[in-house]
């Protein structure tokens, strides 16, 4: 009853000539209008902020129309401010070297596990597959609280490295402050990192990896080459896709992280996310924050180029 | 095989078994333990005084929290929608159309959103509606805005899944409706869309989810009266442990997990019918 009259709809729009003419117009020009208008436009806004002047309740214009002359001010005093002043650039430095630290550590722990997950047997595969992406799905605000109870004082993972005298080693690696505090510290921050971020490298990585032909593992054994140089020789330059758009998916987001390093990193952490976010709630400066946050572009551009070359290599999930 | 090799393919094989087990603990024991202590009686965050229901049975009259879950619900739904159908359009248009004006850029602002720091998209989207606000006398902030952030970024994510599947899909069904008389428009409603609508579902799951946990974006966002489930989570959280999050916590947590979980099996259960009836026509 239904559907022959939606096919004669269909028919008859279709046989429509604007229809014709513009429905592939239509399919590109619709999300690239959206993404021109939300994406493309603010910032460009925040490059004018950012030189802009803050006057009493807002900030003034740039440019002024007066007695026929067209005035242009550029307000350069906060770039000046951000490269002049020693707490941004150490937060700016600061911020880099955690995210390094973070990519690190997440590939150190998510190349393996990728590799044996992608090496484990076909039909556990999307078992595990889905056991990785579970937490993926759950609250990561949640999940970064959580780890505050097993990090206080009596919590689970606090008290097991005090039993296990690790949290020496941690304080000679000079990510904790004192013997048996863990809250609030740089090593706190590391975890929460870690943490959050590690399904985002395992998941490309196994995309990669789960792809790879066997035989070409055995080619290079009958050619003489034990499992480890073989390992290094065949394997890992063949997951290169994987390794480069997981270390971007991890080591770009957390540059600018803001939600874990207040929740675990305490109010001394000088990450450039937090500054950013007191700059404009709590100073209320807004070319302030708009030029932090250009300055922070400028400093993701170059890794998002290397991310958009490799994403559509590696993202791609076939359990 | 000699000993030395057996001895060696058994290490390597517990050593591989140990890390994935060790991996597993380290992604789950956090969660575990939220679950465990959104039971205890105590107040105090890692004293444990006996099992309890106390906070499940104050979350019903937390006016704050239940008007949260409910913008949250509200947002979450109308931007997995438009997410959802933004994505597919992007994706269709990344796929089908190898070239057009300005794909490069059109891709890498697809994309950016999956990697930008939120920081930085929440502030420029602010920053940007106000001056439109300044000029235009709207939007004002609030719900419409947050909708706004969270269809951007779950976009990005719905375009990912759904591009994924597009570029899987056998072209020989498209061109074989095609010949068989089907105009364009049927191509689309009869045979591509019911190939991709796993895709679909996967991508709405996400972006719903997405939109349930973000913080930053509608932090910017928000405006009076517009405190989504996070934020209240958030600002209480900032404070210390609190047993009452960890309750509302296990609930969110319970729900997601069923619908996720159950979600994947209608998606596994259609693929497997799709894959029978498509081997069974081929045999025919």
């Amino acid at each position: 009853m239904i559907r022959p009259l939606v096919t004669r709809l269909f028919d008859r729009m279709h046989a429509h000539p604007l229809f014709r003419a513009h429905s592939r117009k239509a399919v590109i020009s619709l999300p690239f209008v959206w993404l021109l208008i939300f994406m493309l436009l603010p910032f460009f806004i925040i490059l004018k902020i950012s030189f802009a002047q803050m006057g009493i309740a807002s900030f003034l214009p740039l440019t002024q129309f007066k007695d026929g002359v067209l005035a242009l001010n550029l307000d350069l005093t906060h770039y000046q401010f951000i490269v002049q002043d020693q707490l941004y650039f150490r937060t700016y430095l600061n911020s880099l070297k955690c995210a390094a630290w973070t990519t690190a550590w997440c590939l150190f722990i998510g190349y393996p596990f990728a590799y044996f997950m992608a090496r484990a047997k076909a039909t556990v595969q999307p078992a595990l597959l889905m056991l990785v992406m579970l937490p993926f799905w759950t609250s990561y605000l949640l999940r970064v609280y959580a780890w505050k109870g097993l990090l206080l004082n009596g919590g689970l993972v606090s008290t097991i490295l005090i039993k296990t005298h690790l949290d020496w080693v941690l304080l000679q690696a000079e990510v904790i402050t004192e013997r048996g505090m863990f809250m609030n510290t740089e090593f706190a921050l590391l975890v929460g990192m870690v943490y959050t971020y590690l399904p985002f490298m395992i998941l490309p990585l196994y995309a990669t990896l789960s792809k790879m032909d066997g035989r070409l593992l055995e080619a290079a054994a009958d050619l003489g080459a034990t499992p480890w140089v073989g390992f290094w020789k065949v394997t890992v330059p063949l997951s290169k896709a994987g390794i480069i758009a997981g270390s971007m998916l991890v080591f770009i987001p957390c540059i600018g992280e803001y939600v874990i390093p207040e929740l675990l990193g305490g109010p001394q952490t000088l990450m450039i996310g937090r500054v950013l976010y007191d700059e404009y709630f709590g100073n209320l400066d807004w070319p302030m924050a708009s030029s932090v946050a250009v300055v922070l572009i400028l400093l993701i551009i170059l890794p998002l180029a290397v991310f958009n070359k490799y994403q559509a290599e590696a993202t791609e999930v076939r359990p | 095989m000699t000993l030395r090799a057996l001895v060696r393919t058994g290490v390597a094989k517990f050593f591989g078994r140990a890390w994935l087990v060790a991996g597993f603990v380290f992604l789950y024991v956090p969660i575990v333990a939220l679950v465990v202590y959104s039971f205890n009686a105590s107040p105090m965050p890692v004293v444990w005084a006996g099992a309890s229901l106390r906070w499940y049975r104050e979350l019903p009259h937390d006016q704050e929290l239940l008007r949260g879950v409910w913008l949250s619900l509200q947002i979450a739904l109308y931007s997995a929608v438009g997410a959802v159908v933004l994505g597919a359009l992007a994706s269709f248009a990344l796929v089908k159309y190898k070239r057009f004006w300005g794909r490069t850029l059109f891709a890498g602002m697809v994309n950016a959103p999956l990697v930008m720091p939120e920081v930085i998209i929440g502030l420029s989207l602010l920053l940007m509606l106000v001056s439109m606000q300044q000029s235009l006398g709207f939007p004002q902030r609030g719900m419409f805005t947050i909708w706004m952030g969270h269809v951007l970024l779950g976009m990005a994510y719905a375009t990912v899944v759904i591009q994924a599947r597009l570029q899987d899909l056998n072209p020989e069904l498209e061109q074989a409706a095609a010949d068989l008389g089907a105009r364009p428009i049927q191509v689309f409603f009869l045979v591509t869309l019911p190939l991709i609508v796993n895709a679909l579902v996967s991508a709405f799951l996400l972006t719903f989810t997405l939109s349930l946990d973000d913080v930053v974006l509608a932090a910017f966002l928000n405006g009076p009266g517009s405190t989504t489930l996070p934020l209240v989570i958030f600002s209480r959280a900032r404070l210390g442990m609190r047993p009452d999050i960890n309750a509302a916590a296990t609930v969110i947590i319970a729900v997601v997990s069923v619908v996720v979980v159950g979600g994947s099996l209608f998606i596994v259960r259609t693929e497997r019918r799709r894959a029978a009836e498509i081997a069974a026509a081929q045999r025919a």
